[in-house]
């Protein structure tokens, strides 16, 4: 171990995101944000789209922030990073700049900033915390919406059972950039999500971390059901936690039991049409279960007997987040 | 140093002698040249800058928006689509409070898509909440943006310098540089207090409610007004060290007998001074510019119309089904003035269309007219360009 590692083993955790903010119960991005900003440390300066996050973080006159944070618009955190950290490196500051952007502000309306910022090789770990559609304004559809999941612009209908079209597949955009260092990670594995941060803050150049964060709102679960949930989409195959390096995959968290993609739908009122009989639904599970089918081949996520970072032993958390 | 210089080579090198930190740009025509010329001296090592080169003006606004947050003297250019497209980067930096400069390359705006001048751009932001300062010619605005970097840092409200495209930015006239001195005489480095900084962490940029938004839009507004003061002295405390004054917050020339007044903003004040000066029009006719359009010059102008009976506005842009942007703004300063003149509404120059200085005779038949004219476009060719047969209505 070396020293900054010691140190910071014996360090007290250092909470970036104080609690008392306004996150409903349950919420998946307050407890990725908590969990990013503790392992990304003090010296960090934070760039935050409009969202849930900013939103529930910083009524004024409140916030909850115990870092320097700036929110602009929905569309450009990657930009307003880029310039965060153009004027750091001009003034020889050697803060780590922190991008955060919800699934809309990094698939869609915020897209063109991301490429931008990753293609000229911004030191900024940005961070997405996926929660499928746009929960801040209501659930609406967005392009990171799994296939056939009901939002309140794609709903299930009588006609056309939820969203009609896929996933995009962000993670194989950014990597196309062949940036440095892109990754995916879940709250459901803490330690795998810190160690991750780290790594992309020890990375020289950008960053991408894709962080699926369960919206017991929008995706109609149980609140107490927020980790249940965000375990199965790995165990099932249907979000893969993947790490690249230059555009070439390094490492997957393996899932040691894999599990049916329904026993993740059963949980949350979003898929609730695709249960049951009816030929519809059961075309559309199957649907979902040969994409979750094609991501564990893609990536050979099933592991090979047990592996310490495997789905059943990553969820073993020590204090400080720390896996060995 | 006196010497011929094309305007956006000068006005590059005013921005490069006010040491900026970060300059982050699009390109867009006619605004390019300046960028140019700053990437240019970045990459021969002669300036000390992050150039960021982004992927759209809306990011060229969020760079130097994150930048400014960051404590560092931050840059950008743009015209015409590329400010509709930084429009609502604009607002927000204005209303962020963080100080920064932008020079806009005055261009029309689509459709029909036009490269060349006229100020449509500048005032689809007008209330963004920024200073807008317009320049009458390229000493004015290598002097304007030496300048606004003083009053964007003292006033923490961001200055957007307009010069018109082309007609300024793509003109070869001779231009007294400053020297580097003279500036850092002039310029303190810059600071900022409200900076982002691990070591004193602020939150900016958070949400704000029916209970404060008011009070924060408030002191935005107060601030633009109490602004006039600073725009004022800034342009004082230069013409100590250059000699060279470019009016404040408005200029006129012409005798005060006149009653009769021409007031317009940008390069046309010099074409409306070449016209009285070398077609001396039948009755003294007094010039202003407006070098100030936010925040709005109202005592300067009610100061400057006085003895008048007659005011046209002239300007290069329209508010389709609202008569002239200016010339309204024009009526409404001057509205309850006692003897306030007859406020004509005349516009001229769209997208480029030269004005010549024939105009002066038409403008002064226009103010013959018995009833004040709200607006009138008072260069259409007679004939359309493009024959009307075959086109589909």
């Amino acid at each position: 171990m070396t020293g900054t590692q010691e140190l910071r083993r014996r360090q007290p955790r250092f909470l970036g995101l104080e609690p008392g903010h306004r996150a409903c119960q349950g919420c998946g991005q307050a407890l990725a944000a908590a969990l990013v900003t503790e392992a990304a440390g003090p010296d960090v300066i934070l760039v935050n789209a409009t969202g849930c996050l900013e939103v529930f973080t910083t009524p004024w006159p409140q916030s909850a922030w115990r870092l320097p944070w700036i929110h602009s618009l929905f569309e450009n955190a990657a930009a307003v990073a880029a310039g965060v950290e153009a004027a750091l490196k001009r003034q020889g500051r050697p803060s780590k700049v922190l991008a955060f952007a919800g699934d809309g502000g990094t698939f869609d309306i915020g897209f063109r900033s991301l490429s931008g910022m990753i293609e000229r090789h911004h030191e900024v770990l940005f961070v997405c915390f996926d929660n499928e559609a746009y929960m801040n304004t209501g659930v609406q559809r967005s392009s990171s919406t799994p296939h056939a999941a009901a939002t309140t612009t794609s709903p299930a209908g009588r006609k056309l059972p939820g969203k009609r079209h896929l996933k995009k597949d962000l993670l194989a955009i950014v990597t196309a950039h062949h940036l440095p260092y892109a990754a995916t990670a879940t709250v459901a594995y803490p330690g795998d999500l810190m160690a991750k941060v780290r790594r992309g803050m020890a990375t020289e150049g950008p960053a991408f971390l894709l962080v699926y964060s369960p919206c017991p709102l929008g995706w109609v679960h149980d609140p107490r059901d927020m980790i249940a949930v965000a375990r199965l989409a790995v165990e099932t195959g249907i979000f893969p936690v993947v790490e690249f390096e230059r555009g070439e995959l390094v490492s997957v968290l393996p899932i040691r039991e894999k599990k049916p993609v329904v026993e993740f739908l059963r949980l949350q009122g979003r898929f609730a049409h695709l249960l049951g009989d009816d030929p519809k639904a059961l075309e559309e599970r199957e649907h979902l279960q040969a994409l979750a089918d094609a991501n564990i081949a893609r990536f050979g996520l099933l592991a090979r007997g047990e592996d310490e970072r495997d789905t059943v032993s990553a969820a073993r958390v020590r204090r400080g987040g720390r896996i060995r | 140093m006196r010497a011929a210089f094309e305007g956006s080579q000068a006005i590059a090198r005013a921005v490069a002698m006010c040491r900026p930190e970060v300059i982050a740009a699009y390109p867009i025509t006619p605004q390019t040249h300046i960028v140019e010329a700053l990437a240019r001296l970045v990459y021969d090592g002669e300036l000390e800058a992050e150039i960021v080169s982004v992927e759209s003006e809306f990011s060229a606004a969020s760079v130097v928006l994150g930048a400014a947050a960051a404590g560092a003297r931050a840059y950008t250019a743009s015209a015409s689509q590329g400010i509709l497209l930084m429009a609502e980067v604009l607002y927000n930096i204005a209303g962020m409070r963080l100080p920064l400069v932008l020079t806009c390359a005055n261009r029309a705006v689509s459709a029909p898509i036009n490269i060349w001048n006229d100020h449509q751009d500048a005032m689809a932001v007008r209330d963004a909440g920024w200073i807008q300062l317009f320049c009458t010619d390229n000493q004015e605005a290598v002097d304007t943006t030496v300048q606004a970097f003083r009053i964007t840092q003292r006033t923490e409200i961001p200055v957007m310098v307009c010069v018109d495209g082309f007609i300024l930015t793509h003109l070869f006239e001779p231009i007294d540089l400053p020297s580097q001195e003279e500036v850092d005489r002039y310029l303190p480095p810059f600071t900022f207090a409200r900076r982002l900084d691990p070591a004193r962490p602020l939150t900016l940029g958070a949400l704000v409610g029916p209970g404060h938004y008011t009070e924060v839009r408030a002191e935005l507004a107060a601030d633009l007004e109490a602004a006039k003061a600073e725009i004022v002295a800034a342009d004082r405390d230069w013409a100590d060290i250059t000699g060279r004054f470019c009016g404040g917050l408005m200029r006129a020339q012409g005798p005060h007998s006149a009653r009769l007044g021409i007031l317009t903003l940008g390069s046309i004040y010099g074409t409306l001074q070449e016209a009285v000066a070398t077609r001396p029009p039948p009755e003294p006719v007094r010039l202003m510019a407006l070098r100030c359009l936010r925040p709005f010059p109202v005592e300067a102008l009610r100061e400057a119309c006085r003895g008048l009976c007659d005011l046209i506005v002239l300007e290069r842009a329209i508010a389709p089904g609202a008569g002239g942007i200016l010339a309204n703004e024009v009526r409404a300063a001057l509205y309850g003035m006692p003897d306030a003149p007859r406020v004509h509404g005349a516009v001229c120059g769209l997208g480029g269309r030269d004005v010549p200085l024939e105009i002066l005779p038409r403008l002064i038949e226009l103010a013959r007219a018995a009833e004040p004219v709200w607006s009138e476009i008072v260069d259409l060719q007679a004939t359309p360009p493009v024959p009307m047969e075959g086109r589909v209505r």
